[in-house]
């Protein structure tokens, strides 16, 4: 098994998502991971108020994207990321790259690159 | 008796019947997403519990020929309540003031519901209101409605400002405060805000039944209460957003039908004696004061009166006492008084008897039961139920499934 596979996870702000999925489409990556997700970091919190209370709320809603590539290029990935989920203000959130050890396909057993590929 | 009253009553007793699970969805949807079930129960048990007691008991002890504290026992089991009208109308089947008394009495009792949510135990808020119901809401009824002695004394309250909204808020406050603050109260946020928006509408829907239903017949000052009741709930939203804006900034949907609730509570122990033009300005002052007693009262005092069954209920109904003593007038209701505005001081004072009468007995009693219920089971679920949620510890549901 020469390949190498590398995990790319996306925390970022749910905006702009349909047109993110697009462009990932097209350099390639076929299959993506999206779940909802709350944090905090640099960005300050935001104000809730019922019936005149406030409350501070400092855990944005955020989504977090997992993508596995091998054969399409991590820096590809990257590149589009920034280009469509930047605002530039705090918030925009990170890319955590790893290296990872297999992959395995449920159905077929198939493992590494194989088990990423579209078999027609 | 008469077909076209019975008709406007069977329809008003309708309406106030809807008003009950429009509570328990207003309430619902203002806990947590793991005590809405739990906190619609408390709205919803007094559709089963109070409306058997009234039949039993309840209508007889507030509404049969009694003293001037209570009912008697004559109609005990609706024994000669029936379909020849009774003392009440002379063109309605006695049977059917009872329903639509019976109406209010389940409402009343939900109402408490929303000083209580996210940590009673339910089974002693069921003991709890069987024993409220006979031994507050009867007497509080007698005295204003059956004969007793608030109604010889000359005060006045069309819909039920004392009976039901100031003895209802009263009732939460003084068991918000016997249980404690919630765990978490200073984080619980509402879970699913439209809910509370359509709960808040069917309760508004029910009032024009429970204001215009309380005339009896669709005459000249029942047509006045229908306008009445419109306006003073739409000043109402008003008065809150005007208010909440200028402090908060920002106006909130939650803060338009907390305001609408806080004009019908306020206009209706007036609704059947004042103007139009009255009504606005009750309506708007009761928008307003209800906020500030949510926004700055309620913190200032540091009780956790979960859901504002005071601050609504308590506090609007006690404005809307105040307000009939002030724009009572005897021009669009030959049978009601003229308050301090149309040159009689005398009202005002007989409203404040009302009121402060009202707030002591209520008080008291409720403290008393609620000590009586907690002999039998504890009054608070324990800590870890109420940090799981109630749903799950009481009920063993839940009202959210994910996937997983």
């Amino acid at each position: 098994m020469s390949e190498i596979l590398t995990k790319i996870d996306i925390i970022t702000r749910p905006i702009n998502f349909e047109k993110f999925k697009a462009e990932l489409a097209k350099i390639g990556v076929s299959g993506i991971t999206v779940s909802d997700v709350k944090g905090t970091s640099l960005q300050k919190g935001y104000i809730e108020t019922y019936r005149g209370v406030n409350r501070e709320n400092s855990l944005h809603d955020r989504i977090k994207i997992e993508i596995v590539v091998c054969e399409v290029p991590v820096q590809d990935v990257v590149d589009v990321t920034r280009k469509f989920l930047s605002t530039g203000k705090p918030g925009d959130g990170k890319i955590f790259i790893y290296e990872l050890a297999n992959v395995v396909k449920i159905s077929t057993g198939a493992e590494g690159y194989d088990a990423l590929k579209d078999e027609k | 008796m008469q077909l076209a009253d019975s008709v406007f009553m069977f329809v008003a007793t309708m309406l106030v019947w809807l008003m009950t699970p429009g509570i328990a969805l207003f309430y619902g949807g203002m806990v947590r997403s793991k005590n809405v079930l739990s906190t619609a129960m408390h709205s919803y048990m007094p559709m089963a519990v109070i409306s058997l007691l009234w039949v039993v008991i309840g209508y007889s002890l507030a509404f049969s020929p009694g003293n001037t504290f209570i009912g008697g026992l004559d109609w005990v089991g609706l024994k000669g309540v029936g379909f020849e009208p009774g003392p009440y109308s002379d063109t309605i089947p006695h049977s059917l003031f009872m329903l639509f008394q019976m109406t209010f009495a389940v409402l009343t009792v939900s109402i408490i519901a929303g000083g209580i949510a996210e940590r009673m135990k339910f089974s002693a808020f069921l003991i709890f209101s069987i024993l409220w119901s006979l031994f507050v809401y009867a007497p509080v009824a007698h005295w204003v409605w059956g004969g007793g002695w608030l109604h010889a004394i000359g005060t006045i309250d069309f819909a039920g400002g004392n009976v039901v909204h100031i003895s209802s808020g009263v009732a939460g406050l003084v068991l918000a405060i016997m249980l404690g603050k919630r765990k978490e109260s200073a984080n619980s946020s509402p879970h699913n805000l439209p809910l509370t928006f359509l709960g808040a509408s069917l309760i508004w829907f029910g009032w024009y039944g429970f204001n215009v239903g309380s005339a009896l017949t669709l005459d000249e000052v029942a047509m006045n209460v229908f306008v009445n009741t419109v306006v003073a709930a739409a000043a109402g939203i008003i008065g809150w957003l005007v208010v909440e804006n200028m402090i908060n900034k920002k106006p909130t949907m939650l803060g338009a039908v907390s305001g609408a609730l806080a004009g019908l509570v306020a206009i209706t122990p007036a609704c059947g004696f004042v103007t139009p033009s009255a009504s606005i300005i009750i309506g708007l002052i009761g928008g307003a004061l209800c906020f500030w007693a949510i926004f700055s009262l309620k913190s200032k005092l540091g009780y956790d009166d979960a859901l504002d069954a005071f601050g609504l209920h308590g506090i609007g109904g006690t404005w809307g006492g105040v307000a009939t003593g002030l724009f009572a007038t005897t021009s669009v209701n030959a049978g009601g008084a003229d308050g301090l505005f149309y040159g009689d001081a005398s009202l005002l004072w007989k409203s404040l008897v009302a009121i402060i009468a009202t707030y002591i007995f209520v008080a008291v009693v409720t403290f008393i039961i609620a000590k009586i219920t907690s002999m039998f089971v504890p009054l608070r679920v324990n800590e870890e139920d109420e940090s799981v949620g109630l749903d799950i510890s009481l009920h063993g549901e839940k009202a959210y499934h994910e996937s997983i």
